[in-house]
């Protein structure tokens, strides 16, 4: 029997995609999902039954789009292009809006798979919606609590969703996060976990914030044998047990090399895979083990895996370089405490890199253009810029722009982490933070440009604007 | 800048639950304070106060107790109410000079009642009482200090006027100040204490408690500088003094969300 409400939602939803793109009011993704869904609520449910290998979700605080599109260009690679919320729509909305552009007028899908990144409080909708075969959790920090609340609000309503997955959906977590692992207790579907074996990546004493150094089931705090960043790492409860459960895909030995790349040497049930990762930092190589279990469980055979993500280019400004008019300019968008955190380290350890291996006597730091907003997909509270390890960029900074509606806040942040007032620029429009940054840039040094958001959608108009990347929806 | 006289001073913090109670930034407020001090030269040394430590409260000068999650809160309330709860509302009395926010300044109160009617107990040190609330209160806030209310030395300017304080609130919470405080202050933009009387924060001797986060004592320099020279006169005396300090690019940032926020009204 046709379904004529379906095919209203998609014909309405459809037109309502190409009048915004030929408008060029920008994008066009998330309008089509509202349209369509009015029409009929149903909308996304039934267009994702149709595709033939089903639905996997990704979620997590941090790096759910990097993951998201490593395993996107693995299916890919596998003859699988899936269908993918690639711009980074990842509300209810946004996957139904993509799930609109990927399906016939008749209302079938045309891939044979569905891959979403989901935001982390739409996540039980979006899989009581889609049903998924596949469902990867990340990672769970603190995250624009004036809009997410509290991480254990988010993993409330995760622990809901995955009680109601039946036997043949596959959960994945990551078994270094205890607020993400302890998931795993008592559910229907089948619980596998991935996790960061070498612990010569501990941090040292660091003072960063933890969510969930306590113990998920009794309270007592953790004991760390390897704590790799915030509430990551080896843990186990002295009081009741609890402990990190064993990974069945284990990233073994992890060699990081500086700000261009990792060496990978992993474990998984029945095989073992070495790689060299073209992206930098610890964080990049945790989100490269992720999609590499996922898309093993998803059945894309080593070789293909391992040729695929040896060419991986990054995701739209998470560590994105761009040439600017002959000046190497590394995009890096920071959004939380924690990413933010862990992209200073990374920069910092490359300044440490370079100094061993050029040995220069550099004396003059790293060249920064900091972008902080405060608009609604930023999180309109700022208080995180606190939680966020700025302390290590004391005493390696050459100079720092501070740019966006929250530029006053951050240099003040700056200030406090121990950056000389001198070295810190205050400069409010996009185009002069850029500029400013620009003109005072040495020959030859790279410029790390770490925006928020909107801050990252502002710069990225600008460079587009001198011709320098293209627009991100056209990406 | 007199150096002879800031030079030698010592201050010691504690920093209560940093472990449990640190949402929203809140640490700032220590950062905050361990910096003005160093850069002033006074030594410093922040005390971490964790469950079952025991603290000399009469080696504190100044205490800082942030908010947390309900977990956290959870986690803590306990420890803190038969470990802390004596000596510090002991202390408190005394003129300890003592910052709490949000859960922290819950805590301090006589209690708070749940929406199912439970009644959770602080330790009392403050004369305020918080009932939780169905809708959160959530966004930029302005509050109007009188400056009588921060003073940083023992003479203090007469014609001085109000301070402005910024800040970013974010609670459930509605607190309801009796008659042994007064407010630290009235809303100028944002919800504050309750949402109904106008009023943001209680002070009570040394002690002030707030619902400002943002981190509050690095955009408000003013009010950081009040518990240091506070801090200062009750272990020194009368005459310590505080050095002054540039404070141009914290007070731009101070001033750049009180023109947004009030321009907006």
């Amino acid at each position: 029997m046709i379904d004529f409400r379906l095919l209203l939602a998609v014909t309405a939803g459809k037109s309502a995609g190409i009048a915004s793109r030929i408008s060029r009011r920008g994008g066009g993704t998330t309008m089509p999902g509202v349209i369509a869904r009015r029409i009929d609520p149903g909308a996304l449910r039934k267009l994702v039954a149709t595709l033939p290998q089903g639905v996997a979700l990704v979620s997590g605080t941090n790096g759910k789009t990097t993951t998201t599109r490593m395993i996107a260009a693995m299916l890919a690679a596998d003859g699988r292009a899936p269908l993918h919320n690639r711009a980074g729509a990842n509300l209810v909305s946004g996957i139904t809006a993509t799930a609109l552009d990927g399906a016939s007028l008749a209302g079938r899908s045309q891939a044979r798979i569905g891959l979403f990144e989901t935001d982390e409080a739409a996540f039980p909708a979006i899989a009581a919606e889609t049903g998924p075969r596949l469902v990867l959790l990340h990672n769970l920090f603190r995250d624009q609590l004036d809009r997410y609340g509290e991480v254990d609000t988010i993993a409330a309503g995760w622990r809901t969703a995955l009680a109601h997955l039946p036997a043949t959906t596959t959960v994945l977590l990551n078994a270094d996060d205890p607020a993400v692992a302890a998931l795993g207790a008592g559910l229907d579907a089948r619980v596998c976990y991935y996790g960061l074996e070498d612990v010569r990546h501990a941090a040292g004493a660091a003072a960063q914030i933890g969510d969930a150094r306590f113990c998920r089931a009794c309270g007592a705090p953790y004991r760390y044998t390897a704590l790799f960043y915030a509430h990551v790492g080896h843990y186990v409860c002295d009081t009741c047990g609890q402990a990190r459960p064993a990974a069945a895909y284990r990233l073994e030995r992890l060699d990081l090399h500086g700000a261009d790349a990792a060496t990978l040497c992993l474990t998984y049930p029945g095989g073992a895979l070495e790689l060299r990762l073209p992206l930098p930092g610890l964080y990049n190589a945790i989100n490269a083990l992720a999609a590499i279990a996922a898309c093993l469980e998803l059945g894309v055979p080593a070789p293909r895996i391992r040729a695929t993500l040896e060419r991986f280019g990054a995701a739209f400004g998470r560590i994105e370089r761009v040439d600017a008019g002959g000046r190497p300019l590394l995009v890096a968008l920071i959004k939380n405490p924690v990413g933010a955190s862990e992209t200073v380290r990374m920069l910092t350890e490359t300044l440490n890199v370079e100094r061993d291996t050029l040995n220069v006597a550099y004396g003059t730091g790293l060249h920064l253009l900091i972008m902080i907003n405060d608009r609604y997909a930023d999180g309109t509270d700022v208080s995180w810029l606190w939680d966020a390890e700025f302390e290590r960029l004391g005493g390696r900074v050459a100079q720092v722009v501070v740019g966006g509606t929250r530029a006053a806040d951050m240099a003040v942040r700056l200030k406090y982490a121990g950056v000389a007032v001198e070295r810190i620029i205050v400069a409010d429009d996009p185009a002069r933070a850029l500029d400013t940054a620009l003109v005072h840039l040495p020959e030859g040094t790279t410029l790390y440009a770490l925006p928020t958001y909107t801050a990252l959608l502002d710069l990225r108009a600008e460079l587009a604007r001198r011709g320098w990347v293209r627009p991100f929806w056209e990406d | 800048m007199d150096k002879s006289a800031a030079s030698g001073y010592r201050l010691r913090i504690a920093h209560l639950y940093p472990d449990h109670m640190n949402i929203y930034g809140d640490r700032g407020n220590v950062i905050a304070l361990r910096q003005r001090c160093t850069w002033r030269g006074i030594i410093c040394e922040v005390v971490p106060v964790g469950p079952g430590d025991g603290v000399d409260w009469e080696t504190i000068d100044i205490a800082f107790f942030g908010g947390g999650q309900d977990s956290g809160q959870a986690l803590i309330a306990e420890d803190f109410l038969e470990r802390q709860g004596p000596a510090l509302r002991a202390a408190i009395d005394d003129g300890l000079a003592m910052l709490a926010i949000c859960g922290g300044y819950q805590l301090l109160g006589h209690y708070f009642l749940t929406h199912t009617g439970q009644r959770l107990p602080g330790i009392g040190a403050l004369d305020v009482y918080t009932v939780g609330g169905n809708v959160r209160l959530i966004g930029n806030v302005v509050v109007e200090v009188a400056a009588a209310t921060l003073q940083t030395s023992v003479a203090p300017d007469p014609h001085a006027g109000p301070i402005q304080l910024v800040g970013f609130e974010n609670h459930s919470g509605r607190t309801y100040p009796g008659a042994g405080v007064r407010p630290l202050g009235h809303v100028l933009a944002g919800h504050g204490n309750n949402g109904e009387d106008g009023t943001e924060g209680a002070v009570y001797r040394n002690t002030i408690g707030c619902y400002l986060h943002g981190s509050l004592l690095p955009k408000n320099p003013q009010l950081a500088d009040h518990l240091i020279a506070t801090a200062l006169h009750r272990r020194y005396g009368n005459g310590a003094l505080l050095a002054p300090l540039d404070d141009s690019m914290e007070l731009a940032a101070q001033r750049a969300m009180v023109a947004r926020l009030l321009v907006q009204r």
